[in-house]
This record gives structure tokens, C-alpha cells and sequence, in this order.
């Protein structure tokens, strides 16, 4: 089996620790995520947060938004480490789907990631 | 005068610099004045990420904004321009005395630095150099963003 993907949420403030423990508290599966804050960084400390979290294995980088200061300092830190995708506006569902799919490939891991948030997004 | 904000933010272009302030500014275009930015083209197509595409967003080095300063203040449309630490803000003043108002919106927290407000961090230097360019003429407040209160220089803690 190879290793698991790991999931790192970088966001403003305090949404990223509020979507893990959401996350957790929906899938009943723990320490797949790990939230960063921007809060109270300059690039290079958001950028060692990301990288702390990240590791040395193959990982997502979920980010709030589709540009900005998390987004900069993912694509920055990761643009020469091909084990790790970024992945934009995330939300609740595609955190979820993620969780039950940290075994797949990367970019299979990120595909899902984006349907499934997409699909979350709808006029019910 | 079409520069509307002269800012100090350690993260350059950001949500409270394109939305906070670029939106009810009316900013059509970002001064982006950064030596390390200005020679990456990799960094400058990320930040180009960050603005909407009617927002122009020009990269300069010091050298460069130093000499065209006067010409981005007298364009027709509004703009702000941005720099990531005090010391080029300071360059940018001696260069232009148009530059009245300096806007301190982001500067973190780093060894040496000590916390003057949430989002406000100065080295001893850092502040005597904010002191020099209010006796010089200019006007320093910290404000994150418009709708926070401006904090003037002598009011920092």
C-alpha cells in the first residue's frame, strides 16, 4: 500500500481549524488534516507553516481562496515538489470525499477533491 | 493625485489590499515596488493571480519606482502602491515629496521586532526611521483595513 496523502487547510484566521474539526467530527477520521492559519504571517512564515505541515510525503494543500496570501505562499513553497497539488476554495465535501481517498495518486486525490467540492455547490 | 495609498504590507498583494482597500478606492491599477518580485516573472504571473483582470498590476525595483514615482502619481486613473518593508517606503519619500501619507497595513512579526498592534511589528530602527519621516513631513498611520480605525504614529504603543 503506498503512503498516504496528507491534507494540509490553509486559511484566514481560524476557518481552517474549524473545517478539520468539522471534518473530523462528520468522517469519524482524525489527524488527516492539519490546519494552517495565515493569522499574525508574513509570506515567509506562512510559508514555513505550509512546509511544516506538509512534510516530506505526498500532500494536497487545500486553500480558502483563489488567490491571496495562503494560495501565494502554497504555490511558492511547493513549485518544485511534484508529490504535492494545491487545490483552491475549499469546503466541507471535499475535505470529506478527501479523507476516505488518501490512498489514491495525487492528482486521482485532487480530481475528487474538486468534483466533489463543485457538486457541494448548488441551488437545492 | 492618482496614487491613493502608499502601503507597507509584508504580503504585497492580498485580499485586504485587492478587496479591503482596492474596491471602495476605486483602484484600477497596483504599483508593486519589490526588488525580489521585479526579477522573478514566476512571482509576478502568482501576484497577477491575485487582482481582477481589469487591475493592472506593475512591478518595479526601487531604482525603477524611484524614477517613475511622479509618473504613476500624475496618471489618470487610481492606484495604490505597495511595499513589503519601511525602508523602501522611506527611498520612495526622499524620492517624491507627493508621497504625504503613509500607510503601515502589515508588518509581522519577525526576531527583533516587538508588537505595536495585532498587525503592526517594528524593530527600534524600523520606528526611529517611521519618526524620520514624520518630522520630514509625512503623515504615518497604521489601519489594516478602511474600515478600522487609522492609528496615528505617536499612538502606537
Amino acid at each position: 500500500m503506498s503512503e498516504l496523502i496528507r491534507g494540509v487547510v490553509a486559511a484566514h484566521g481560524p476557518l481552517a481549524t474549524a473545517l478539520v474539526a468539522a471534518v473530523e467530527q462528520i468522517s469519524g477520521v482524525e489527524g488527516a488534516l492539519i490546519p494552517v492559519s495565515n493569522s499574525g504571517c508574513d509570506r515567509a512564515r506562512i510559508e514555513e507553516r505550509i512546509g511544516d505541515a506538509v512534510g516530506t510525503g505526498p500532500a494536497i494543500i487545500f486553500v480558502d481562496m483563489p488567490s491571496g496570501s495562503c494560495l501565494f505562499a502554497a504555490m511558492r513553497r511547493m513549485k518544485d515538489n511534484d508529490q504535492v497539488r494545491v487545490v483552491t476554495g475549499v469546503n466541507l465535501a471535499m475535505l470529506v470525499d478527501f479523507v476516505f481517498h488518501r490512498d489514491l495518486p495525487v492528482a486521482e486525490v485532487s480530481a475528487r477533491a474538486i468534483d466533489a467540492g463543485t457538486r457541494a455547490i448548488r441551488i437545492p | 493625485m492618482s496614487l491613493l495609498l502608499y502601503r507597507v504590507d509584508d504580503r504585497l498583494i492580498h485580499g485586504q489590499v485587492v478587496i479591503g482597500w482596492g474596491r471602495p478606492l476605486g483602484a484600477e491599477f497596483i504599483v508593486l515596488v519589490d526588488n525580489l518580485v521585479a526579477a522573478s516573472d514566476w512571482e509576478q504571473d502568482l501576484y497577477r493571480m491575485g487582482v481582477p483582470p481589469d487591475m493592472q498590476v506593475i512591478f518595479a525595483d526601487v531604482p525603477t519606482a524611484v524614477r517613475e514615482i511622479a509618473t504613476w502619481q500624475h496618471e489618470a486613473r487610481k492606484g495604490i502602491l505597495l511595499t513589503a518593508d519601511i525602508a523602501t517606503m522611506a527611498a520612495l519619500r526622499a524620492a517624491s515629496p507627493e508621497l504625504e501619507r503613509i500607510n503601515l497595513g502589515g508588518i509581522h512579526h519577525r526576531p527583533g521586532r516587538t508588537a505595536r498592534l495585532p498587525y503592526v511589528y517594528l524593530t527600534d530602527e524600523e520606528f526611529r526611521i517611521l519618526q524620520g519621516l514624520e518630522s520630514g513631513g509625512a503623515h504615518v498611520t497604521a489601519q489594516d483595513v478602511p474600515t478600522g480605525a487609522p492609528i496615528t504614529l505617536s499612538a502606537l504603543p
